[in-house]
């Protein structure tokens, strides 16, 4: 694969990491994730157009601020269910 | 005016999700191979520590995030994360694995790890979910002779200098309770203090830089010997699941059963 614009597959290629990483601990597990993350991204990997794809890392960027957010609620839930009594 | 030096300690424990299993002596509950994270509580005193960091609220700016950590050598993992969110470097007490440190021991060698570093603020979470004690903070502030609010929900400060003085709302049944303290003085975090940010992969790489310092109890001339002792470790009984009744009459004859009519 010829890259056009190293800059912007390097980006590509980083923001996957960090949903990689990201998605250790997703609630249905890794191997739920990974495909998924990985089909996503391999549905996009014919994009030629420069805007396209930026879009499609700002797409990624907000997924990962969903994901964090899943995250953060669960565990809040989690530890509210815990330790706050509400009868 | 002196910057804040925060002191931030952090302990590793069983993953909030992970279901905690007693180990078949019934001396405590089963650690090995079982995931371990930071104590969500004191996530929230990093995040706080950062936030004064970052939004300025203290006047006087703040010099130095130090995190702390008592634990096997594992417990280095939690102080990277703690880095990794933004504190500046690490101290890591380390003991066997398999050992625990008692409430009061931490206290003691953070009593001595604050007079070292000059640390003139301490945030830590109010309990750890592995022992839930909560003990800590308390017995610190106690230590030192400091002030302390336990339970914070809002961290605020007001003034500069000498009148600086900081302002901490508790929620407290039926409304909010404001303690207003100088420094130095000892914070404990609740759970709706602030959100904790995630360790995104790029900053635990640029944590790894960030120096942990190993210390052992002895070097901090402190005495960690154990003065209680766990008597036994059992499960909860199960939960008792409830009765179906067939109609208003079956349900009426239940309740004077169980003599509540």
């Amino acid at each position: 694969m010829t890259a056009q614009n190293p800059a912007l597959r390097r980006e590509v290629i980083n923001i996957y990491k960090e949903l990689l990483y990201l998605g250790r601990e997703y609630p249905l597990g890794y191997d739920y994730f990974r495909p998924r993350l990985h089909k996503a991204f391999a549905s996009k990997a014919s994009l030629t157009d420069e805007n396209e794809i930026r879009k499609g890392i700002e797409r990624a960027q907000f997924v990962k601020k969903e994901i964090e957010a899943l995250y953060y609620l669960k565990r809040y839930r989690t530890l509210r269910k815990r330790y706050d009594k509400v009868d | 005016m002196s910057a804040l030096r925060i002191l931030v300690p952090i302990k590793r424990v069983i993953d909030y999700a992970v279901k905690p299993r007693v180990n078949k002596a019934q001396t405590a509950i089963e650690t090995a191979g079982v995931k371990h994270s930071m104590n969500p509580f004191d996530e929230l005193s990093v995040e706080e520590s950062v936030r004064i960091r970052e939004k300025k609220s203290y006047a006087g700016g703040v010099e130095d995030i130090l995190a702390f950590s008592c634990g096997p050598p594992k417990a280095q993992d939690v102080l990277r994360t703690a880095m990794a969110m933004g504190a500046d470097r690490g101290i890591h007490v380390e003991v066997k694995e398999g050992e625990e440190i008692e409430p009061l021991g931490v206290a003691k060698l953070l009593k001595a790890v604050v007079e070292k570093e000059k640390s003139n603020l301490v945030v830590l979470g109010k309990q750890s979910i592995d022992d839930d004690a909560g003990q800590t903070g308390q017995m610190l502030a106690g230590l030192l002779g400091w002030g302390q609010a336990t339970q914070a929900a809002k961290v605020t400060f007001e003034g500069e200098g000498e009148s600086a003085r900081v302002l901490v709302e508790r929620e407290v049944d039926g409304g909010t309770d404001v303690v207003r303290a100088k420094l130095p003085m000892v914070i404990t975090t609740d759970l709706r203090l602030n959100e904790p940010r995630y360790a995104s992969l790029p900053n635990i790489m640029k944590a790894k830089k960030k120096k942990i310092e190993k210390v052992s109890a002895e070097d901090l001339g402190v005495d960690v010997t154990k003065r209680l002792k766990t008597v036994k470790v059992i499960e909860p009984p199960p939960r008792q699941g409830g009765g179906r009744v067939d109609d208003v009459d079956g349900m009426i004859k239940r309740l004077k059963e169980l003599g509540s009519l």
